[in-house]
């Protein structure tokens, strides 16, 4: 199979697939956690048996809490999310969740409380976007500097972009799982989701640097008759490669999806989506997309000429 | 000669690991010792077993963001007003008894925040409320001596008759009391500033105290009380310092001079106007982990890493044979460097970090597998082992070298994000892809050397 040959289909799925995502995070929009909107997360666990939710809320209703939302959590536990509170409120919850209605206290544990200011949020918000963008920035920079001796046809510059868009590619799909995610399981973009995705851009730029690699090296020994060809033998020299080292991670993670606990869930969702994504993208569209672009320049070219 | 230089650095990559897994996991080791010292009647020593340093998501604490109003205060003195309230917000979560309290200052343009990290606090609420409170600086006259003895012999006999009873004793209250200082009416309010200064001839540092117009006079009043005796100064019931009072000082401006050193005069001065200007603080975020939710937290995430561990070195051994068991090996030696550097430094680890770590394993696998790829293609073209060894490393390098930086420069971009969750992501991260290129380079490396020359290396199945 030649993966330059049958470039058209591949940019035929990834554009389907793109833009499929696209409509999904415009029609669902993502639903930012309480580390980036401010508001409160308060997780109990009850020792004997846990009140009934519509009996907490009638507790709790006065307090005026916000947008209030209670969900169970096995057997016993107890998940409320509302606005922020300040430790006096916080204070009262913790003590009408342990009324009882003839006078002995309710048992229960408070296993974790976050509060997050809404100007702190806000903050982490503008933060996040300046460091994704310097991210992109700084790694397709130094892809620019790294491939800057390589010979012609393509110039280096070229490499960073066809990086800079397939990274771009690598992070627009798993956001629209999580603008699924989202609308349909309230999943949240957290802190910790935003950080596998960066750190997704620094790993499967390497499935591209390993590519390109090939490329420069073949380029070099004049390893085939045209840059169709060079490109086409370099991307199934590194298959293997790319497929392995992918799916080590993959194992890594999908243990610490499967075993790691809550808290480390979507965080290792999105890195595990990344991962797959970015190995895909550097096998089937990274490479097909230089020749594209050095074709098409080609025949601009070549028409001038004519002229 | 070649040869046995591959020899030494292997012996000595054997030394660091065994060394490194020793300290990262010292347990069974000095149980062993331990029953050999007995059966046998001999002293061997313990390996020293330092403890990982886990964060607050895995032992369980809680995290307070404040953010200080300094509209009272002058622009340039901000910094030190926010040092003062470190000072004494420290001071009072030590009387708390936590260990290893954090209290940092975070300065960003016109907003200044504190940082408040408690470990394995059982009662947030109350380090919460005692953190909320206004410091109290007041000044205090000496006891006169009856008194003083009074006191001592009454915390002699509470101490006599131990915790649980000491309330037996008679107006046993009175030793709760301070015994040298009695209060007066002279507290922080009435006091306007505290600077540093030099003293003219000695140019030794001293504290400049500024009364506003009451408390100059309150302040004449007890100095000329007290001459030739010393007047202490309490923060939060703690005495910062006790001069002696030379002369009636009128005025409402006045020196403590003393054998301070520049730093002591400075922490003194901030404590003071603490005090005197009390910076209102509003707790704007907060996050409290239980200690069960933390211990849970950790246990799975060990588990995750251990079972990903484990899946990588099946994977790698059935498609890679030989150079497959090398590389586990490399990566078993890379797991126990990493974990004995995370105590070495010492790096705290969180969820985050142990999330940071399970995935650079998976990467560090990467580097190996780069090689191998390259060594067998080496072989197949039909070069001798040595030569498709030093080729399969000098064409895998490039790849290497620019997909470990990348995420290197991500990881260095991700630190400045600030939270603690993404710093112990980060760092554990950088801490990892940075050694996994010097175990790919150095110890999967002195591993296929190794071979080099002997009868394995004819083998072709082992290595294809």
């Amino acid at each position: 199979m030649s993966f330059i040959k049958n470039r058209k289909i591949f940019f035929i799925i990834a554009s389907i697939l793109g833009l499929a995502s696209i409509a999904a995070l415009l029609v669902f929009g993502l639903k930012p956690g309480i580390d980036f909107t401010g508001g409160s997360i308060m997780e109990v666990e009850y020792k004997d048996s846990r009140p009934e939710t519509a009996d907490i809320n009638s507790r709790l209703a006065d307090l005026k809490l916000g947008e209030l939302s209670l969900q169970t959590v096995g057997e016993k536990g107890l998940m409320l999310k509302m606005k922020e509170l300040d430790e006096n409120i916080h204070q009262q919850i913790l003590s009408r969740l342990s009324d009882n209605p003839n006078g002995e206290k309710i048992a229960f544990v408070e296993k974790r409380f976050e509060s997050i200011g809404s100007v702190v949020g806000k903050e982490l918000k503008d933060k996040t976007v300046t460091l994704a963008i310097l991210s992109l920035l700084l790694v397709v920079g130094y892809i620019a500097v790294a491939f800057r001796k390589v010979a012609r046809p393509c110039k280096s510059w070229q490499y960073g972009l066809v990086s800079l868009v397939t990274l771009f590619y690598d992070i627009l799909l798993p956001l629209a799982v999580f603008a699924v995610l989202g609308k349909f399981y309230s999943v949240e973009i957290s802190i910790p989701v935003i950080i596998a995705l960066l750190t997704v851009i620094g790993y499967t730029i390497n499935d591209k640097v390993v590519v390109f690699d090939r490329i420069r090296e073949n380029l070099a020994r004049g390893a085939g008759a045209s840059f169709q060809e060079i490109v086409d033998i370099s991307i199934k020299q590194t298959l293997t490669r790319s497929i392995n080292t992918s799916f080590t991670v993959i194992v890594s993670l999908a243990a610490l999806l499967v075993f790691g606990g809550d808290t480390l869930k979507y965080f290792s969702l999105a890195l595990l989506l990344g991962v797959v994504v970015g190995t895909c993208s550097s096998i089937f569209l990274a490479g097909p997309m230089l020749v594209s672009w050095v074709g098409w320049r080609e025949s601009r070219r070549a028409g001038k000429g004519r002229k | 000669m070649k040869k046995r230089n591959t020899y030494i650095i292997l012996m000595l990559v054997i030394v660091l690991a065994v060394f490194a897994g020793l300290f990262a996991y010292p347990n069974y080791f000095n149980t062993g010792v331990d029953n050999l010292n007995k059966n046998l009647h001999l002293k061997a020593p313990h390996f020293p077993a330092r403890p990982f340093q886990l964060g607050l998501d895995l032992k369980g604490g809680t995290h307070l963001l404040y953010e200080a109003d300094l509209a009272k205060v002058a622009g340039g003195d901000r910094s030190s007003s926010m040092q003062g309230l470190r000072d004494v917000i420290e001071r009072r979560i030590n009387m708390f008894g936590v260990k290893e309290p954090v209290v940092q200052v975070q300065e960003k343009g016109d907003t200044y925040r504190l940082v408040v990290e408690l470990a394995g606090v059982n009662d947030p609420a109350q380090a919460i409320k005692m953190i909320g409170e206004t410091p109290f600086l007041e000044f205090k006259e000496q006891r006169p001596q009856a008194e003083t003895d009074q006191i001592l012999a009454k915390q002699k006999e509470v101490k006599e008759k131990g915790e649980a009873n000491y309330q037996e004793v008679e107006n046993w209250q009175i030793a709760f009391e301070d015994p040298y200082f009695i209060s007066t009416q002279l507290t922080g309010q009435y006091l306007k500033r505290a600077d540093v200064g030099s003293d003219s001839t000695t140019y030794k540092p001293l504290i400049q105290l500024q009364f506003n117009d009451e408390g100059a006079k309150m302040f004449e009043e007890l100095t000329a009380k007290n001459v030739g005796k010393p007047i202490a100064i309490y923060i939060d019931n703690v005495m910062l310092s006790s001069p002696n009072v030379q002369e009636k000082i009128s005025g409402g401006a006045a020196q403590i001079t003393g054998n301070f050193t520049p730093s002591e005069a400075k922490e003194l001065v901030r404590s003071l106007n603490a005090g005197a200007l009390p910076v209102p603080i509003e707790l704007v975020s907060q996050e409290t982990i239980g200690p069960s939710l933390g211990a849970v937290s950790l246990q799975k995430s060990l588990q995750a890493g251990l079972i990903g561990f484990l899946a990588i070195i099946v994977f790698m051994i059935a498609f890679y044979r030989l150079p497959g068991v090398l590389a586990s090996l490399a990566l078993g030696i890379y797991v126990a460097l990493v974990l004995a550097l995370f105590k070495l430094i010492p790096i705290t680890l969180t969820l985050a970090g142990i999330g940071g770590f399970i995935l650079s394993i998976g990467m560090a696998v990467d580097a190996n597998v780069l090689i191998f790829a390259r060594l067998r293609e080496e072989l197949a073209l039909g070069k001798s082992f040595t030569l498709s060894v030093s080729e399969g490393f000098r064409r895998a390098w490039p790849s290497i070298r620019d997909g470990n930086l990348t995420t290197l420069i991500v990881a260095i971009i991700l630190f400045s994000f600030g939270s603690s969750f993404v710093k112990g992501f980060a760092m554990a991260l950088s801490v990892g892809i940075l050694l996994s290129m010097f175990s790919a380079i150095t110890i999967t490396r002195t591993f296929l050397k190794t071979f080099e020359g002997t009868r394995a290396e004819k083998w072709k199945w082992l290595w294809k």
